[in-house]
């Protein structure tokens, strides 16, 4: 589909593309046996080679290989035989080395895939160029001193893939949606947890515009894009931007930009000619990465089902809705919270399947946003919320008294059968003891029941009103409205 | 006993005919009275007096190590525990280590007593050992005219051969092994690149450094190369391959070894006195049953600008870590760019800058395909000439260095030419393949003049086997007392 802007002058088309460091879930370093614990005391996780002490050499760390290739396979990528490591050379006070090891040259992975879906339904496949592996720089604090800058090296040399992608998005929301779907594969193939407030996922985009069927323009690349929200907050800015600057007649720089989340806006960092020669050559100090096809292979049989494939077959063995479907298969953790209650169940009833559906993504979550939780600080467990749907399903509570009870779960942590027993909350089910009370409800209000009987139908609704209320709710709604039926019209 | 080899020593030390304590004190008293030769940096009188004390201890109770109770001086580059190590550099002037290089721990751990840390070339880049923070480095050959020991280990040199220490580490990644052990007259073994760990070696240019041995004869430089040597998971680029007793070697005959004299090393300007060591030591290797043959290294003739595009483009990178941010030498600076430029510009000396300035250059964008790219392709074509020549021949013969020692002063005055000291060496480097000189005769003004052997990857063996015959028959006159 064709995704032009408008504007006064004609039709503009977008073209992004991402540049993804995403930190490899490991724990320890790519080339040093620190460990990677996050929020920890500044400067404890830093080993010699680290700080890059005179005399040390990196020593590969073979786990974040294997995260990478599964990261590739996942992908869609093909995983390179070899690959090797390259210096990028720059100074900083935060890179001990006054280089960083990367892969240049030649990357571990080239090419892969992610599907999207557009906004009209449907799929759109946006490339991946290549995911090489790379070590991160520590990090300067500035604002704890007006003179001086402190360094905090435990972030130095923790192991991250960059994931570049073509420019193949043409909407901030697009982009968006990559964004969401690749944090999602990569959290379901646990190499990255994808947590972007920690810094552990971070983003680089480029944008520019051009006139339909004209060649690309000029890029600017964005840096500092923390969250999937700014990243189309800033693509938009930096859309309507560049549009501006076209439009009056003016060309758009070849720069890096940096997103500032308080403005929601852009600003030069470095222009084009200030860019840095990286100096970028082997390293000599590791050999190159050769990997054999057994080990590809091997690590082949561990991707998990993903994304995509888990919402079709919760569609075709469940029969859920897609939207159901897709929210559920979003993240691995609703996905396995799922999928734990379901089999907890023990029902095959597709209903059960759709009722487990909603109750997760309606009064769960709600109940979780009202405490500030997400799916994995959950109080109530998976099989809790699987009984508590059975006792639905069995008529042993109604949906209603239901609501009140997984509130209970929550606070108190006791199981959905002790609440409803402790409370005496279970359903009258029994239609002598729901006619018992009818009947009485009729004598009181005689004056009622004849008015109703005159003609007055609204008045059915006044008796189940007062029908719930003696029974404190627990009468089983069908039952009472059948046997008051029968009886008014005794 | 000061002057005595290394296998002597191990002898009287386990026949109990002095006790490492005595020896030991000796050689601190002897660089005490020879400290003129500048040839330690930092000496380390307690710990070696403690470390002898216990070595005596060890052989009386018949616990001995391969090297126990013997004193060594440690290149100022291998990272030592607790003890300063500067590599020749204000860069490093307050520099305590925090733990030990790979090769120092296997010497510790072979019971070796440390004299001390040697002088040396600044971050081993130079030839005559002029270019230290610490000042140059004298030979005990002359100490009047004061020749240069040679570089960039030409403290380690100086100590071996004025009997300042039984033998030293020292490392090479152009010659700095074995031409100043040419320089001084005593044997200088750069093994196979991967023989020896690089882990806690100040780097230089790290797929060309390695570190090995300087000692008095082949068989101690055999005997050290087998301690230090081994796979070690801390470098990945050692090798994992069985190292051989190659002490087992020297005195083996070499008859019906075939010997190579690669004719590109007949170069111009070449003086008649190196040619005739050079004939001198063929003659030996005849004599004793060796067939030699001329032989061919075409590119051999691009291997030192090879060299000095791409240890100074490694360098450029492996001393970006010297900024002054955590360790070392530190300038103040008003903004942080400022502080890298007067940490660096005070920190390193001029040589060091210089060939830090080339490596940036040749790594530049727009360069780098014409320069590292290039020289990378041609490194590729020596080492297939080396592979040639090693289908036709065991060993290579040739000079270790194209004159003898120079006095100081009479350096040459620009770089290029005093990087010509380096011409025979470097190939080794570039083709990874193991080295080592021998010292063979005295020029007319009585200056030593030393053969290098080169041989295929991980043999050593035939370098000590080959060099042992070469040391026994030429009878070179060592140094007995500084002069």
């Amino acid at each position: 589909m064709d995704n032009f802007i408008e504007t006064s002058s004609g039709l503009w088309e977008v073209v992004i593309g991402l540049e993804v460091h995403a930190q490899v879930i490991s724990e320890s370093k790519l080339f040093s046996s620190a460990s990677t614990k996050f929020g920890v005391p500044p400067n404890e996780n830093v080993s010699f080679v680290d700080a890059a002490l005179p005399g040390v050499l990196p020593v590969l760390n073979s786990f974040c290989i294997d995260q990478a290739i599964k990261t590739g396979l996942g992908l869609n990528g093909n995983i390179n035989k070899v690959s090797s490591f390259d210096r990028k050379n720059y100074f900083y006070a935060d890179l001990p080395q006054g280089y960083q090891i990367s892969q240049f040259f030649h990357p571990i992975v080239t090419g892969g895939y992610i599907e999207v879906e557009q906004a009209d339904g449907t799929l759109k496949k946006v490339n991946i160029e290549r995911i090489h592996v790379e070590q991160d720089a520590g990090k300067s604090i500035h604002d704890q001193s007006p003179t001086k800058t402190y360094i905090d090296l435990n972030r130095s040399g923790i192991a991250l893939m960059e994931i570049v992608t073509k420019p193949d998005m043409r909407t901030a929301e697009e982009a968006a949606t990559f964004l969401r779907k690749l944090r999602s594969i990569l959290r379901y193939l646990k190499t990255c947890d994808g947590n972007m407030d920690e810094g552990s996922m971070r983003a680089d985009v480029n944008v520019s515009v051009h006139r339909p069927n004209t060649p690309f323009g000029t890029r600017a690349e964005i840096k500092n894009v923390n969250s999937i929200k700014f990243l189309a907050t800033a693509i938009n800015f930096e859309i309507e931007r560049q549009i501006e600057i076209l439009e009056n007649g003016g060309e758009v720089e070849q720069e890096t930009r940096l997103f500032d989340s308080s403005t929601g806006k852009t600003r030069t960092m470095r222009s084009k000619e200030d860019a840095q020669d990286y100096r970028y050559f082997p390293d000599p100090d590791l050999p190159p990465l050769v990997l054999e096809q057994s080990r590809i292979d091997a690590i082949r049989e561990t991707i998990p089902e993903l994304s995509d494939a888990k919402s079709n077959r919760l569609q075709k063995d469940y029969e859920l809705p897609k939207y159901d479907a897709d929210l559920i298969a979003s993240e691995i953790e609703i996905a396995d919270f799922y999928e734990k209650a379901l089999s907890s169940t023990k029902s095959n009833d597709k209903t059960v399947a759709k009722m487990l559906s909603n109750w997760i993504l309606g009064e769960l979550f709600a109940l979780l946003n009202k405490n500030s939780a997400d799916i994995t600080s959950s109080r109530i467990s998976p099989e809790a919320l699987a009984e508590l749907i059975m006792l639905i399903k069995t008529n042993v509570i109604s949906g209603k008294i239901a609501k009140d009870v997984l509130e209970l779960m929550w606070e108190e942590q006791k199981s959905p059968t002790v609440i409803v027993d402790e409370k005496g909350w279970k359903q009258i089910t029994s239609t002598d003891e729901i006619e018992k009370t009818l009947r009485e409800i009729l004598a009181e209000n005689a004056d009622k029941v004849a008015e109703y009987k005159s003609g007055k139908d609204k008045l059915f609704g006044f008796f189940v009103g007062q029908g719930m209320k003696k029974t404190q709710g627990k009468a089983n709604p069908q039952l009472l409205n059948d046997v008051l039926k029968k009886l008014l019209a005794e | 006993m000061h002057t005595l080899s290394l296998f002597d020593t191990k002898q009287a030390l386990l026949s109990k005919k002095f006790s490492s304590v005595e020896l030991t004190k000796c050689f601190l008293e002897r660089m005490e009275k020879y400290s003129n030769l500048n040839a330690y940096i930092t000496v380390c009188a307690e710990q070696a007096l403690a470390a002898a004390k216990q070595s005596d201890e060890k052989i009386a109770s018949g616990n001995a190590g391969e090297l126990e109770g013997i004193p060594l001086a440690i290149k100022d580059l291998f990272l030592t525990k607790g003890v300063r190590t500067t590599a020749g550099s204000k860069m490093l002037y307050n520099f305590i280590p925090p733990y030990e290089s790979t090769v120092t721990q296997k010497l510790l751990d072979a019971g070796s007593v440390f004299l001390g840390k040697t002088n040396m070339d600044e971050f081993a880049m130079g030839s005559a050992n002029i270019t230290s923070y610490y000042g140059n480095v004298i030979s005990p050959w002359d100490t009047v005219k004061k020749l240069v020991p040679g570089g960039s280990s030409g403290g380690s040199a100086a100590a071996v051969a004025g009997h300042l220490c039984v033998a030293a580490t020292g490392s090479d990644t152009g010659g700095s092994i074995r031409q100043p052990a040419a320089f001084v007259g005593c044997v200088g073994l750069k093994p196979t690149y991967g023989r020896c760990s690089r882990y806690g070696m100040v780097a230089f240019a790290s797929s060309l450094d390695q570190a090995g041995p300087l000692a008095k004869t082949v068989k101690d430089a055999a005997i050290f190369l087998k301690v230090i040597s081994g796979y070690d998971d801390k470098d990945s680029t050692s090798a994992n391959i069985p190292v051989p007793n190659f002490e087992e070697f020297a005195g083996k005959s070499v008859k019906g070894l075939k010997i190579g004299i690669p004719k590109e090393f007949r170069v111009d300007g070449m003086s008649d006195e190196i040619v005739e060591c050079w004939n001198k030591g063929a003659e030996i290797l005849k004599k004793a049953g060796a067939e030699v043959v001329d032989v061919s290294l075409p590119y051999s003739k691009y291997a030192l600008p090879v060299y000095y595009i791409i240890a100074p483009a490694e360098a450029s990178a492996n001393l970006s870590r010297y900024d002054g941010v955590r360790y070392g030498y530190r300038a103040e600076g008003k903004s942080l760019n400022e502080m890298y430029e007067n940490t660096r510009g005070e920190g390193f000396g001029e040589e060091v800058r210089r060939r830090i300035l080339v490596g940036t250059y040749v790594l530049s964008a727009g360069y780098y395909d014409a320069y590292y790219m290039r020289a990378l392709k041609i490194q590729k074509l020596i080492k297939q000439d080396f592979e040639n020549a090693f289908k036709n021949v065991d060993v290579l013969l040739t000079p270790t260095t194209p004159t003898g020692a120079f006095a100081i002063g009479e350096e040459p005055k620009d770089p290029v030419t005093m990087y010509l000291n380096d011409v025979f060496t470097v190939t080794a480097n570039i083709a990874g393949l193991p080295g080592m000189s021998v010292p063979v005769c005295l020029d007319k003004a009585g200056r030593p003049l030393g053969l290098q052997l080169i041989a295929p990857h991980f043999r050593e063996d035939l370098l000590v086997q080959v060099g042992s015959v070469i040391e026994t028959e030429a009878n070179f006159p060592t140094l007995k007392e500084v002069r």
